[in-house]
């Protein structure tokens, strides 16, 4: 690896994470207006026209907001919880393959290196609950990390059905794979017990138990303020791309569009981000829709129904694999 | 000279934060501690070209294990333990017999000599076939028995658990 080759992975880096924390600050604008429209409501209207400015205003608030620091906080944990959430996140990122010549990193395990950064990313939750010295955060952690890593488990099993198919755990790999169909079609439970699992995994409603307002005021992040509660949002957020992207990649063709006519003139990226685009929609879609399950609920969803369904998906792959 | 440097590095790092885990009044810290040593360990592993390792030290041992000390620790009440002394009055001791075991080590491991040929798992080989396949392949067919005695074991240990856990019901 030459210098130049160094340099250009870095520019490569700046200018991803770049895209991804404006698409954060515009996908909690755009998250807004949806379940606005959706509530016959008209969300965010007075930053600029129809509220364009909105995440900007958002985020020049928390950055000056004051930095209040619970008076028997464990101070380095306390500080250093959003931090990994953010890296753990934002890292996850080298490994996504845009279209079909750029990923910044083309692993061998690409999957397993997601499925590495997401249990790390687990550290940061169960971490702020317990540094911020107070009863909700730390319910509230105790319960995310219980939810996290028992919806880990189900988000890797339905993978698994995937590498199975493609014959490897990489990810571009993967995407070439589905050049005749994509997987959703051949592994639609497994995409089903993915796309639920992914929405635990990220703490969204109807599963975003860590931070039920009603019970527990914020969860785990009840004591941030200012730019580290803002990390913590961001880390969501990235996480929700993050999903949303292995779910492209892994079921729904990634880059790959029908290949006839005018279609087959349109850039990867484009069919790439249209994926993407429709993943987050859609967790904002269940949002607006569904209300919030019990803790009990929750976990007897993801113990008795995803791993039975994902394991039963493995086996069943693997038969139809075998004959 | 940079991959010796970086192994430096590494090597450091794995023995410093050892220490402090076990040197931590606060069980937490230790655990965290623990956390950066897996991490260097992982680090380690893609240095032997041993990825699909390092992925799995980090999604098995930081992602579940110390997740699960956490809570442990979390749900016990160590109070105690934080305002007690640190060492037991044997700590000399203790030292003594780890440095007899580490000269020891050396003698064992200056007497390693590298077999002239290699298996046929040299570098180059994993390397055409992907690390993952090649792990699979060999666990799948030369080790077997092992693998399946491993899950077995494994099994028995869950019920195990189950059975602890379940109550009676009359």
């Amino acid at each position: 690896m030459t210098i130049l080759e160094i340099g250009i992975t870095f520019i490569k880096v700046f200018i991803l994470v770049t895209i991804v924390l404006l698409h954060v600050a515009y996908a909690t604008y755009c998250e807004r207006k949806v379940i606005g429209h959706m509530q016959a409501r008209l969300g965010p209207m007075h930053v600029g026209p129809h509220g364009l400015l909105q995440p900007i205003a958002d985020f020049v608030k928390l950055f000056f907001k004051e930095d209040i620091i619970p008076s028997n906080a464990d101070k380095p944990v306390f500080f250093i919880a959003p931090v990994i959430g953010v890296i753990a996140a934002l890292s996850s990122l080298a490994v996504i393959p845009l279209w079909e010549t750029f990923s910044i990193a083309n692993l061998n395990i690409g999957i397993l290196y997601i499925l590495a950064l997401s249990s790390l990313g687990a550290y940061s939750i169960i971490l702020a609950g317990w540094a911020s010295n107070s009863k909700y955060a730390f319910l509230g952690g105790l319960r995310a990390s219980a939810q996290v890593i028992s919806y880990e488990i189900a988000i890797g099993l339905s993978l698994v059905g995937v590498m199975m198919l493609a014959g490897s755990a990489n990810l571009v790999d993967i995407v070439n794979a589905q050049s005749m169909y994509p997987f959703i079609l051949v592994q639609p439970i497994a995409f089903f017990v993915f796309i639920m699992s992914a929405i635990a995994e990220t703490n969204r409603a109807p599963f975003d138990l860590p931070e039920a307002e009603s019970e527990l005021v914020a969860g785990y992040f009840t004591e941030y303020s200012g730019m580290r509660f803002g990390l913590f949002f961001m880390a969501e957020y990235v996480a929700m791309f993050i999903m949303s992207a292995i779910a492209t990649i892994c079921f729904l063709g990634g880059w790959k569009g029908p290949d006839f006519w005018v279609f087959s003139y349109v850039p990867q990226i484009v069919w790439f981000l249209i994926k993407v685009y429709a993943l987050i929609f859609f967790y904002f879609w269940i949002r607006a829709t569904l209300p919030r399950y019990r803790y009990d609920q929750l976990m007897g969803l993801g113990w008795k129904l995803f791993i039975p369904l994902a394991l039963a998906n493995i086996v069943i792959t693997g038969l139809v694999k075998l004959f | 000279m940079l991959p010796k440097l970086f192994f430096a590095y590494f090597a450091v790092v794995i023995v410093g934060t050892s220490i402090l885990v076990i040197t931590r009044k606060n069980p937490i810290h230790s655990v965290l501690w623990m956390l950066v040593l897996f991490v260097h360990i992982a680090a380690l592993y893609l240095f032997l070209n041993a990825e699909f390792l390092a992925a799995i030290q980090i999604i098995i041992y930081a992602g579940a294990i110390l997740v699960l000390f956490l809570f442990v620790i979390m749900l016990l009440n160590l109070k105690r333990e934080e305002m007690e002394k640190r060492f037991q009055k044997q700590w000399p001791l203790g030292v003594f017999a780890g440095m007899v075991f580490i000269v020891f080590l050396v003698l064992i491991l200056s007497q390693i000599v590298v077999f002239p040929q290699l298996g046929p798992y040299s570098i180059q080989a994993i390397q055409s076939e992907g690390n993952l396949m090649t792990v699979g392949k060999v666990l799948y067919t030369e080790y077997l028995l092992p693998f399946e005695i491993t899950s077995v074991i494994l099994l028995v240990a869950i019920i195990g658990a189950v059975v602890l856990a379940k109550r009676k019901v009359n």
